[in-house]
């Protein structure tokens, strides 16, 4: 692919995945704080963010026109140019990328929506494997809603899939969409090898494990020697896994006869 | 998602392609109103024309932003918008679309940028399979004269620019316009297109375009006032 050439970087990609409103962006930002105050340059990204297509996402969700086949498009335009333009740059540079969402939100919101789940896989597959990807799961859509409405920020009409008519109101469409987007999550994990943490523990708790398997990632020695850490480790599928470089169209070969 | 060659609709799909300055554009509107004036249901879509990606396509071509990928993607997610607003709808309703250019200048100019000539395929799998695509074929300097004589100056992503063939904007294209060329001669048995000579008078064309769609209309489609 133009862009993407195969190559080793010296930098560490790292993906921190979830529904919306387990607490991505506050762990995101968390972990920004103490890698570099551990003297890692680190750049953190996230869906909308690019230069190219950010706002035109924004204003083209906040009209009723947008179509799902267009939807997954335009997502797919600002992932490939914050790739090529941001973490590519930056993984060479030798930094740690911290990716708010990375494409397997992407695969999830395509695949709810009654998207060809072959055809979402390949517009991806230029992305890069990353080093780690830690899930913050939330066991059920309620829990979600509670931590919603603790926040204040209330319910939003694309994170409760009202696109796709799937109740009567906000709260049944949000409750139904969320369950299924977990559903969905939980297959990618053994797909994908996610590393899992249980996000409705303590914003503390979570985010001390979080640290520990980046350090893990990062090939530091921890402070603690004590590791009561929930992280499921992931299958560690050695030809398709963590190398630095490889893309997930080589993945996408190996588990697709 | 309903894929490439699967969907099944009352309405027909046709599609005019060729090079920049081969004059299809031209063919496709005498053909629409010949169409129109025949009584048909017909409705005109035409490339970049979503009015959900237009500001985001004006300012990265201003700004340079794309990369071959992004270029394409941003072209797919447009495309997309015109299938699912203008496309799908009007051909359920039994319309006739009328289009100028389709999936084949995407596969044409991504591949010439250097995108993979499978996943470009792949990204417009679920477009509509056209009832009948004219590939309107000019010789390379005929429609190199045609764009460089009709405009000031070339513009930077028209010209293959960004690609960095040559800084010469006319070289430059002239460089791009031959890999596309190529491009859509390749596509011609791979996916069926009709070609028709655009050298050929614009009346021939036009007289040959109505001779070959005549088969596709359905008469009784038309409307009764006439």
């Amino acid at each position: 692919m133009p862009g993407v050439e195969q190559e080793q970087y010296s930098g560490k990609l790292i993906v921190i995945e979830g529904t919306d409103g387990v607490g991505r962006s506050t762990h995101t930002a968390l972990l920004r704080t103490w890698l570099e105050s551990r003297g890692h340059a680190v750049l953190d990204t996230g869906m909308t963010r690019s230069i190219l297509a950010g706002r035109g996402i924004k204003e083209a969700k906040t009209g009723h026109t947008l179509g799902r086949l267009t939807m997954q498009l335009f997502y797919a335009t600002d992932f490939i140019d914050r790739l090529e333009n941001e973490m590519l740059p930056a993984l060479r540079a030798g930094f740690v990328v911290l990716t708010d969402r990375y494409i397997y939100s992407a695969i999830a919101r395509a695949e709810v929506r009654g998207i060809d789940s072959a055809w979402i896989r390949s517009i991806y597959g230029m992305a890069l494997v990353p080093d780690a990807i830690f899930y913050l799961r939330i066991g059920t859509a309620q829990q979600l809603v509670e931590r919603l409405l603790s926040s204040g920020r209330g319910f939003d009409y694309w994170e409760s899939g009202m696109d796709l008519y799937l109740g009567e109101d906000f709260y049944d469409s949000f409750i139904e969409y969320q369950t299924r987007m977990l559903k969905v999550f939980d297959r990618m994990t053994g797909e994908y090898g996610f590393h899992v943490l249980n996000a409705s523990r303590s914003v503390r708790s979570v985010a001390a494990d979080l640290r520990k398997a980046v350090m893990r990632v990062l090939d530091e020695t921890g402070p603690s020697a004590e590791d009561n850490v929930s992280v499921i480790q992931p299958r560690r599928d050695k030809a398709a896994t963590t190398k630095a470089g490889a893309t997930l169209l080589d993945l996408n070969k190996k588990a697709l006869p | 998602m309903i894929s490439y060659g699967q969907h099944q609709f009352p309405g027909k799909l046709f599609v005019v392609e060729g090079t920049d300055g081969s004059g299809k554009s031209t063919q496709l509107a005498l053909l629409y109103q010949w169409l129109k004036a025949e009584g048909y249901p017909v409705f005109f879509s035409e490339w970049n024309s979503s009015p959900l990606v237009k500001d985001t396509t004006k300012r990265a071509k201003k700004r340079h932003l794309f990369t071959p990928a992004t270029f394409s993607l941003l072209h797919a997610t447009d495309f997309a918008d015109r299938t699912e607003r203008d496309i799908i709808p009007p051909l359920k309703a039994g319309a006739i679309v009328l289009a100028d250019r389709y999936i084949y200048t995407a596969f044409a100019r991504d591949v010439a940028r250097g995108c993979d000539r499978h996943w470009v395929r792949d990204v417009y799998s679920f477009a509509v399979k056209p009832t009948a695509a004219f590939f309107f074929r000019a010789p390379l300097n005929v429609a190199i004269d045609r764009i460089v004589s009709g405009r000031p100056s070339l513009k930077y992503y028209e010209a293959g620019l960004d690609v960095g063939w040559s800084d010469d904007p006319e070289e430059s294209f002239t460089i791009f316009q031959g890999k596309i060329l190529e491009e859509y001669d390749r596509m011609v048995s791979e996916f069926g297109l009709t070609v028709i000579d655009a050298s050929r008078s614009i009346e021939r064309q036009q007289r040959e375009m109505r001779m070959l769609i005549g088969p596709y209309l359905n008469r009784k489609k038309r409307a009764r006032s006439n």
